[in-house]
């Protein structure tokens, strides 16, 4: 796609935020333990994916009062979530000025055919992808940061793995063709050729790619960052356990030292009660089926 | 040679990819036992400089890095590295490594939507491409510091001894300069 200064800006905003955790907030004051625990950004939202699916009903985007209050509260980057599809959201969003947004399918999709039309957009986008095609339509939109699918609010990494494992084999695949494999690669894929190329060439996304989706110990933090994730985001994770600012940190560390298991398992030792979670076969809404 | 580069958050690949185009070994400085591999220059790459100055001081590196910069190690610093650097922030009474005496403001252009590019002059070395993201400037420097670029009156470049911080990324355009200049100062 054509790479226009402010799409290069919002990519290298998200290049600035890798090796690090991004965690869910919904007052000024858990941004605040958030910001001093070590996030590099905060999401803010009225109630986290745990509890949104608890609730039941239409979730849609945050007050954007809420929304102010947060940013006020940080001196981090401030992310808030639209709905799939919802472009008005979306203006809102960039009409306070927040300094990247979710089309998330966390809350209640929007439009059940179109994405946003990203590229209409001055803020950067980040979007969720299961696979590689879902991944380089959302860039084609204008996406300028990917994450993982991973099923929100359980606690379960087991979807965020299965989305990391099948986005690497699928690039690992991409690399290995002959170009002339390339074109076919594409229309399987149903994305443009430039961007298969660019995969080819460059053996990554053109974006950078976070996990996201269950993530609620160091270890897993530390399992998703072997697995290739180029940081994380943290959910319901850190505010639905024990003791929030000591989780936080260890999640923060256990990030940047995924490779060392012996921190990793200090890191682990003492942090209270995880949030409970559910398995994913327990869960009546698979979110993200929403948006492919 | 080998150069240091600060690795706990941030876009500290972008720096490594620059140096191995130059053909200079860096080794990543993610914890305090790294620091005993040898280097003889220092990285401090953007990111978020909350983020960096905790796991500084979490994973023990603090006091050994700030003595090293104190003793005369040479150290390019961009963006969140120009803030850990600084004596003091503006509107904050937070010091991470304190070495270099500016006052910085943080988030000086604004969020994401005042993030800008453009091409500037810098002292000795000439015209290069400048990218500013959530970037801060150096409101004040200390008579001592040599101011080395600025852009609309904002000083986004200041040399202090063996210290050479910036506001904006080098490392994320193609114009290896400013690295080539630092590595030919060590």
């Amino acid at each position: 796609m054509e790479t226009t200064e402010r799409y290069k800006l919002n990519k290298e905003l998200a290049q600035m935020l890798k090796g690090g955790v991004i965690m869910d907030v919904t007052t000024p004051e858990q941004a605040k333990i958030a910001e001093a625990a070590g996030a590099c950004a905060v999401m803010a939202l009225e109630r986290i994916p745990a509890d949104i699916r608890a609730a039941g009903g239409v979730s849609r985007m945050s007050d954007p009062q809420m929304i102010k209050g947060i940013q006020n509260a940080v001196s981090i980057p401030v992310m808030a979530k639209c709905r799939i599809g919802h472009f008005a959201e979306a203006q809102i969003l960039q009409a306070i000025e927040i300094d990247y947004i979710d089309e998330s399918e966390v809350l209640s999709p929007a439009d059940d055919v179109y994405h946003i039309d990203k590229r209409q957009f001055k803020v950067p986008f980040v979007c969720g992808a299961k696979d590689l095609g879902e991944a380089l339509r959302r860039i084609n939109e204008g996406a300028s940061m990917i994450r993982t699918k991973g099923e929100p609010g359980t606690g379960d990494i087991v979807q965020a793995v299965r989305h990391m494992r099948k986005m690497n084999s699928q690039i690992a695949e991409i690399v290995s063709m002959r170009t002339d494999e390339l074109y076919e690669a594409a229309k399987k894929l149903e994305v443009p050729y430039d961007l298969v190329q660019y995969v080819h060439e460059n053996h990554r996304l053109p974006v950078v790619n976070f996990a996201a989706g269950g993530v609620a110990t160091p270890a897993d933090a530390a399992l998703m960052m072997q697995l290739g994730a180029e940081g994380v985001f943290v959910g319901s994770g850190i505010f639905k356990s024990g003791d929030p600012a000591k989780r936080a940190a260890a999640i923060v560390q256990a990030t940047t030292n995924y490779n060392d298991a012996d921190l990793v398992a200090k890191l682990s030792e003492g942090l209270g009660e995880a949030m409970v979670g559910i398995n994913e076969q327990e869960i009546a809404i698979l979110m993200a089926e929403r948006g492919k | 040679m080998q150069v240091g580069v600060l690795a706990v958050q941030g876009a500290f690949a972008e720096h490594e990819h620059v140096l191995s185009e130059l053909g200079v070994p860096c080794v990543e400085l993610r914890n305090a036992g790294d620091l005993d591999k040898p280097y003889d220059a220092l990285i401090l790459p953007g990111g978020e400089s909350t983020v960096q100055g905790k796991l500084l001081r979490d994973s023990d590196m603090f006091d050994t890095i700030k003595s090293q910069i104190e003793g005369g190690m040479p150290v390019l610093a961009t963006c969140a590295g120009l803030i850990l650097l600084a004596q003091h922030i503006e509107d904050d009474d937070t010091v991470h490594l304190g070495t270099l005496p500016v006052t910085v403001k943080r988030n000086a252009y604004g969020r994401q939507l005042g993030s800008f590019h453009t091409v500037s002059d810098i002292k000795g070395i000439g015209e290069v491409p400048m990218t500013f993201i959530r970037a801060p400037y150096v409101a004040e420097a200390s008579p001592e510091v040599d101011v080395m670029a600025t852009v609309d009156d904002k000083i986004v470049a200041v040399k202090y001894g063996k210290q050479f911080a910036l506001s904006f990324h080098p490392e994320l355009d193609s114009d290896y300069r400013i690295h080539k200049a630092f590595i030919e100062s060590i």
